[in-house]
């Protein structure tokens, strides 16, 4: 084989850079880190290999489990909020531009998507000016129209700290399902729209019947897209709450959760091992996510070619 | 469509612009005002008797401001061209020969998309120390290379595909090589992708703020996303400059998306999601 083909060399150096970086500074050190994770030292100080025992003192033992507990649970809740409120606006959003014939869709479009491009420090910042009872522009507007009883320092109160972050974030990053969602309604056959039409499945039903399910797929990879980008969210946290993320821990999630265990906070120190092994952990919840999507979700999800 | 419910769907889309534009509204109109303007009436319109440039005054005397733009512009531009470049290559390797291995490298390629690059922080900054690249530039292009190559080589794949093989079959008589068919023909075709690869790559690179905390905190390679965190801790009480410094945040990526916005929509519809 190898006598009678040349070898083509330039595939090779086509390859060769990008696979050089991505190894170098993606795979390998995703796998140290989880090599690391089976590592702890021992009395002397010296790095030991101990198995699953760094896992088991994250899941299990009260000084390291509670907080990693927490951090999942308000993690997952994280997510919800993100799915619940964040994609249905991205999609009605997209189905209110894609209308044929509408003026300043580029406009919205371009305008609606300006928060996503923002840094988080400018977004943690912003929000929390905004919602400040001191300086606070949301007591006086909500005072505008009589209802000031309505307002309380939501960041600053256990209760409501994390949900009003996950609204933050589903505000920023809103653009990106309606982008993705607005391409696939695009890509949707005139044809199609047409024949439905002719059959007399107009407006509302004309969506839920007809484009709804072409842009299922769309839909899915959305969900995928949140499902990882918010099990890894930490910059949000950080800048509007910081490493802590107050009050009492209420709005910690993996994300900074990882930070502190990795980098110590306050009076405790760092520790790579257990902070590698919350990145372990991480690593295993998007892992499962993923496949859930992948063998679950996505091959009972039906395509259709035009 | 009827004009009611043409009507409707502006009243929708006017509500959640306003929506998405309010914050950034309240950053830029304060950091023109007196300080106590920002505090009577933070929704005020900047007017000749509040307006005041103390805000940006201060964050120039700082000086350092212009280091951090300059770091960030740096560290994103050579990433972009970094990304695009090997990128391409890659993609452009795997969408047009045929090979043993192919689709392995492929998935392989594919695998970073979904898992995150920093899951990996902690044996990044081992290799980052042990090689003394901490604290430089260097170290976060490389990073951020890494963290854009596999979403570039899924889109641009994609989209390689679709260049027609007679075009490149017609180069080959004429006695192109393979670089040339790639830099000369392939290239210039997959310009709206390469845009919308830009745009996805170029965001989170100029906000990130967990990388520049990690690998690059010191003074002199600190990038704007950083530096603009720290300044709201050191000037908590100064608004005018926090104000200042964060609307002069906005302002770089927001020209960027502008200009790559039309090729973003055309990109994104041309087929990498579908």
């Amino acid at each position: 084989m190898a006598a009678r083909k040349p070898v083509r060399w330039h595939i090779a150096v086509f390859l060769a850079p990008a696979v050089l970086v991505y190894s170098a500074l993606m795979i390998i050190p995703l796998f140290g880190t989880l090599l690391q994770s089976l590592m702890n030292k021992d009395a002397a100080g010296e790095r030991v290999f101990v198995g699953l025992q760094n896992f088991a003192t994250l899941f299990g033992d009260a000084l390291w489990s509670d907080a990693f507990w927490n951090a999942l649970a308000n993690n997952a809740w994280f997510f919800l909020i993100h799915m619940l409120v964040q994609n249905p606006i991205g999609v009605a959003l997209a189905a209110i531009l894609s209308t044929p014939r509408l003026r300043m869709a580029a406009f919205y479009r371009t305008a609606i998507f300006i928060p996503t491009i923002l840094s988080f420090v400018i977004v943690g910042f912003v929000w929390k000016l905004i919602l400040s009872p001191i300086w606070g522009i949301a007591p006086g507007m909500l005072d505008a129209v009589g209802l000031k009883a309505l307002f309380t320092p939501w960041l600053g109160k256990e209760e409501y700290a994390l949900t009003t972050l996950a609204l933050i974030s589903v505000w920023q990053f809103v653009g990106i399902p309606m982008m993705l969602i607005y391409a696939a309604l695009l890509s949707i056959p005139d044809e199609v729209i047409e024949a439905s039409e002719m059959d007399g499945i107009t407006g509302w039903s004309q969506f839920w019947k007809i484009k709804l399910p072409l842009i299922l797929p769309a839909i899915g990879i959305i969900s995928i897209l949140t499902f990882v980008g918010n099990f890894n969210a930490f910059d949000l946290i950080y800048v509007a709450q910081g490493a802590l993320a107050g009050p009492d821990f209420s709005t910690d999630i993996l994300g900074t959760f990882l930070y502190r265990t990795f980098f110590g906070f306050q009076l405790q120190l760092g520790d790579p091992y257990m902070g590698s092994a919350i990145a372990g952990a991480m690593f295993g919840i998007i892992l499962i996510g993923v496949c859930v999507y992948l063998f679950g979700i996505q091959t009972r999800l039906r395509r259709y070619q035009f | 469509m009827s004009p009611g419910r043409s009507i409707a769907a502006h009243a929708a889309l006017i509500t959640w612009t306003l929506i998405a534009l309010f914050p950034v509204f309240v950053i830029v109109i304060n950091s023109f005002k007196s300080r106590k303007a920002i505090f009577a009436d933070p929704l005020a319109l900047p007017w000749p008797e509040n307006f005041d440039l103390i805000g940006y005054q201060t964050v120039m005397k700082q000086g350092d401001f212009f280091l951090y733009f300059q770091n960030s512009l740096i560290v994103t531009c050579a990433s972009l061209f970094f990304v695009l470049l090997f990128g391409a290559m890659a993609a452009f390797a795997l969408s047009e020969y045929r090979f043993r291995g192919n689709t392995l490298m492929g998935l392989y390629l594919a695998l970073g998309i979904m898992i995150p690059i920093r899951l990996g922080t902690v044996a990044i900054l081992e290799i980052m120390v042990a090689s003394g690249l901490v604290n430089t530039l260097t170290a976060l292009i490389l990073v951020y290379t890494a963290q854009g190559l596999p979403l570039a080589v899924f889109i641009l794949a994609e989209f390689m595909k679709s260049v027609s093989d007679d075009l490149k079959n017609a180069g080959r008589i004429d006695g192109l090589s393979e670089y040339r068919i790639f830099f000369s023909l392939v290239l210039p075709l997959v310009r709206p992708a390469m845009a919308t690869v830009a745009v996805f790559t170029m965001i989170p690179i100029w906000n990130d703020l967990w990388f520049p905390l990690i690998l690059a905190p010191s003074e002199e390679v600190k990038t704007v996303t950083l530096g603009a965190q720290v300044f709201i801790g050191q000037f908590v009480t100064n608004w005018n400059a926090v104000l200042a410094a964060l609307s002069l945040a906005i302002v770089p990526v927001l020209v960027l998306y502008l200009i790559f916005s039309r090729q973003l929509i055309r990109g994104i519809t041309a087929g990498a999601v579908k």
